[in-house]
């Protein structure tokens, strides 16, 4: 069975804003604005290129930073579904 | 300013705002009817008072944040609803506004309405409250009432985002005498882009006819009935059948005389390009409650009102029914 | 409406009809030297009977108007002042969409503006109109109006309200600026206060922020003052605004760039006179 695959608006559909080391994101689509801590810009970013995977996006976002955790891919499942409760991401 | 009648002038003449000598009670009254973002759609590009123009931007502005808030609980609730593989049709405003219908301009929509086959209620219900919709009311002489006679489930609002969700399976209630054929409805749903529908152009006037006058006691009327102003415009302008499929679909519901008087309504107030006959005399009432507000934004003519909410609730419910109902609303609110 | 009364507040306007001519004239006395509302206004508050017997049998007054709250309960005839200012309230608080509404007292020296932000009983409205007695502007102390396009703040000095300990601060002020003492209110005893002639006459005159306080007040508190970081800053000002999200990406970036320019701080005190040293410490040097 195919993992879920997970997808994101376009970065266009979103206006960020840095505060010493919180994004501050304002969801066009939606008229939300949300606050996101790593590696949650990250994810955002990743999926940028297109929908992956959660472990897709882990790998993607392991080339450039280190996740602290004993299981990465975990980890970045588990961010992947706050985005989506909070609709920045949706599963295709 | 004694009565609607100013507003209801300009909005089918917007050219005539020159006429306008007082603007705060014209703005007091359009907020009071939720028909403030329409005007000011209307009197879009004409030559204003700064001051005023600058309440109308804004009210424009607050239309389009409104739409945008609506379309997303609308993504939102197909977003949950989707696997179930159910049809999901949007009503009123929400639906105008994502089938990008003039009547969706600057119209302030508040909960989404969605209308769903009633077989498919137990998991529509189910999907919502996994996705984060909870119950607004824990009492449950209401949830029995509400499931058993009226048209959609007790109200839910989602818990983050804090907004309201009706979930109808028809459009009258199951206690009303009109029993509008809903399978139809279904079948005949006008498809959108991303996976959700909206009702078929003669059912969306059907819908929206039904809701002005059994609906309610005409409270927010003025702005119903533009909303049926605007909707046949367009209709009519895509499809010239559209007339004649309007009446064959109305008659197949048990509403054409509702359908009738609507337009006809329509036809005096706003100048809806259809002359469906004189006003009768139960109209001309109907127009007396409609424009019954002042430019304080006070709902007058009290006793007219009065009739029109007892009418109302005697179709919503059969007599015996409303007395219960009534006498257990009253025993609650005493103790 | 029988009684009417007009009244301009820095940029808004509003027009506030009566049953009863008590409410009016209290409101006449209270903002006398304020201007009228030329042309339209933007908002309309409605002091009326809930029923019919209401209006003589123990009245009680229904605040209406532009916005409503569904469920507000009536308020005796006596506190139809405060019917009043909470109408005009309400209107801002769901009507106003022309300026980012901040729930804050804000104050100005040298054509730059501090802005006092917090919950309430946080002290900002009694700080805000004791600075403006002592050398500062008082630009509002309710709500802080935040230009969309360049970031100013616009004063909205309505009258100032204290409440129960606060009203010490009445001693010794012109008694002709004061409204009456009104016992037994949803907030326990109040008295309204008009500004002073200064903010009165300069009420259209916008200012450049400065500094965002968050002040805390306590009785048993030592004076401080922290850091604030500034996305903590935008977080707690979201939930001070009540007009935030309908305003969108324009709302968003008013907010971010506010924040993003801007020191914010906390300060604790447990009286004005070392709240008042604390702001002087932290004013930055022109």
């Amino acid at each position: 069975m195919a993992a879920s695959r997970y997808a994101a608006d376009p970065p266009d559909a979103m206006r960020r804003v840095e505060l010493e080391g919180l994004t501050l994101l304002y969801h066009r689509t939606s008229g939300l604005t949300h606050f996101l801590a790593p590696p949650a810009p990250e994810i955002l970013d990743a999926l940028a290129a297109g929908p992956a995977s959660a472990a897709e996006v882990a790998a993607s976002i392991g080339e450039r930073f280190e996740i602290e955790s004993e299981d990465p891919a975990a980890a970045i499942a588990a961010r992947l579904a706050e985005l989506e409760a909070a609709g920045l991401v949706w599963r295709t | 300013m004694r009565d609607a009648r100013l507003l209801v002038r300009l909005l089918a003449e917007p050219d005539r705002a020159g006429e306008v000598r007082d603007w705060t009670s014209l703005i007091a009254l359009a907020r009071a009817e939720s028909l403030i973002g329409s005007l000011a759609w209307r009197l879009e590009g004409l030559d204003l008072p700064a001051p005023v123009e600058a309440l109308l931007e804004a009210a424009r502005r607050d239309g389009e944040a409104a739409r945008v808030q609506a379309l997303w609980e609308a993504e939102m609730a197909r977003r949950a609803l989707a696997p179930l593989g159910i049809p999901v049709i949007l009503l009123k405003g929400t639906a105008y506004a994502a089938a990008g219908l003039e009547a969706g301009r600057g119209r302030s929509i508040g909960d989404l309405d969605i209308l769903v086959p009633r077989r498919g209620l137990p998991d529509v219900e189910r999907a919502l409250l996994a996705a984060g919709w909870e119950w607004v009311k824990e009492d449950s002489y209401d949830d029995q009432y509400y499931r058993r006679w009226m048209h959609e489930l007790p109200p839910l609002i989602h818990r983050e985002r804090d907004r309201m969700i009706d979930v109808h399976h028809a459009i009258l209630p199951l206690t009303a005498r009109p029993r509008p054929d809903m399978a139809a409805m279904v079948a005949d749903r006008a498809p959108l882009a991303d996976g959700l529908f909206t009702l078929s152009p003669p059912d969306m006037i059907v819908h929206a006819a039904a809701h002005l006058f059994a609906d309610g006691d005409l409270a927010g009327g003025l702005r119903n009935l533009w909303d049926i102003d605007r909707l046949l415009r367009e209709f009519a302008e895509r499809d010239p059948g559209f007339w004649t499929a309007l009446r064959e679909r109305a008659n197949r519901h048990g509403l054409l005389a509702t359908v009738e008087r609507a337009v006809r309504l329509a036809h005096h107030l706003y100048a809806t390009p259809a002359n469906w006959g004189q006003l009768t005399v139960a109209d001309r009432l109907y127009c007396r409650r409609l424009v019954a507000r002042d430019g304080w934004g006070r709902a007058k003519r009290p006793l007219t009102r009065l009739g029109f909410y007892i009418r109302s609730h005697w179709l919503r419910m059969p007599p015996l029914l409303l007395a219960r109902h009534l006498w257990v609303k009253a025993r609650k609110a005493r103790r | 409406m029988n009684h009417v009364f007009g009244l301009k507040v820095g940029p808004v306007s509003f027009r506030i009809g009566s049953q009863w001519r008590g409410p009016v004239a209290a409101l006449r006395r209270l903002y006398a030297g304020y201007p009228e509302p030329d042309g339209v206004c933007d908002f309309t508050v409605r002091l009326e009977a809930e029923r019919i017997w209401r209006r003589w049998l123990r009245p009680s007054v229904a605040i209406r108007g532009d916005y409503v709250l569904p469920d507000a309960a009536p308020l005796p005839l006596a506190q139809g002042l405060l019917a009043a200012e909470m109408g005009m309230n309400l209107q801002m608080a769901l009507g106003q969409k022309r300026f980012l509404l901040l729930h804050a007292a804000s104050v100005e020296r040298d054509g730059r503006a501090l802005l006092l932000t917090g919950h309430s009983g946080a002290g900002k409205s009694t700080l805000a109109a004791l600075l403006g007695e002592r050398g500062w502007r008082f630009m509002g102390d309710e709500f802080a109006l935040l230009d969309l396009e360049d970031g100013r703040l616009h004063p909205f000095p309505r009258a100032v309200s204290l409440k129960n300990e606060s009203l010490g601060l009445l001693n010794g002020m012109d008694p002709g600026r004061l409204g009456p003492v009104l016992e037994g209110t949803p907030k326990g005893t109040i008295r309204h206060l008009r500004p002073n002639p200064e903010a009165v006459a300069r009420m259209g005159e916008a200012a450049r922020p400065v500094l965002i306080l968050f002040p805390r007040f306590g009785r048993g508190l030592e004076p401080a003052v922290r850091e604030v970081g500034a996305a903590e800053a935008f977080m707690r000002l979201t939930q001070a605004s009540t007009n935030y999200v309908a305003l969108g990406e324009r709302g968003f970036d008013a907010l971010a760039r506010f924040v993003g320019a801007l020191p914010s701080k906390a300060i604790d005190y447990a009286d004005t006179a070392q709240a008042e040293a604390l702001i002087d410490d932290l004013w930055p040097a022109a």
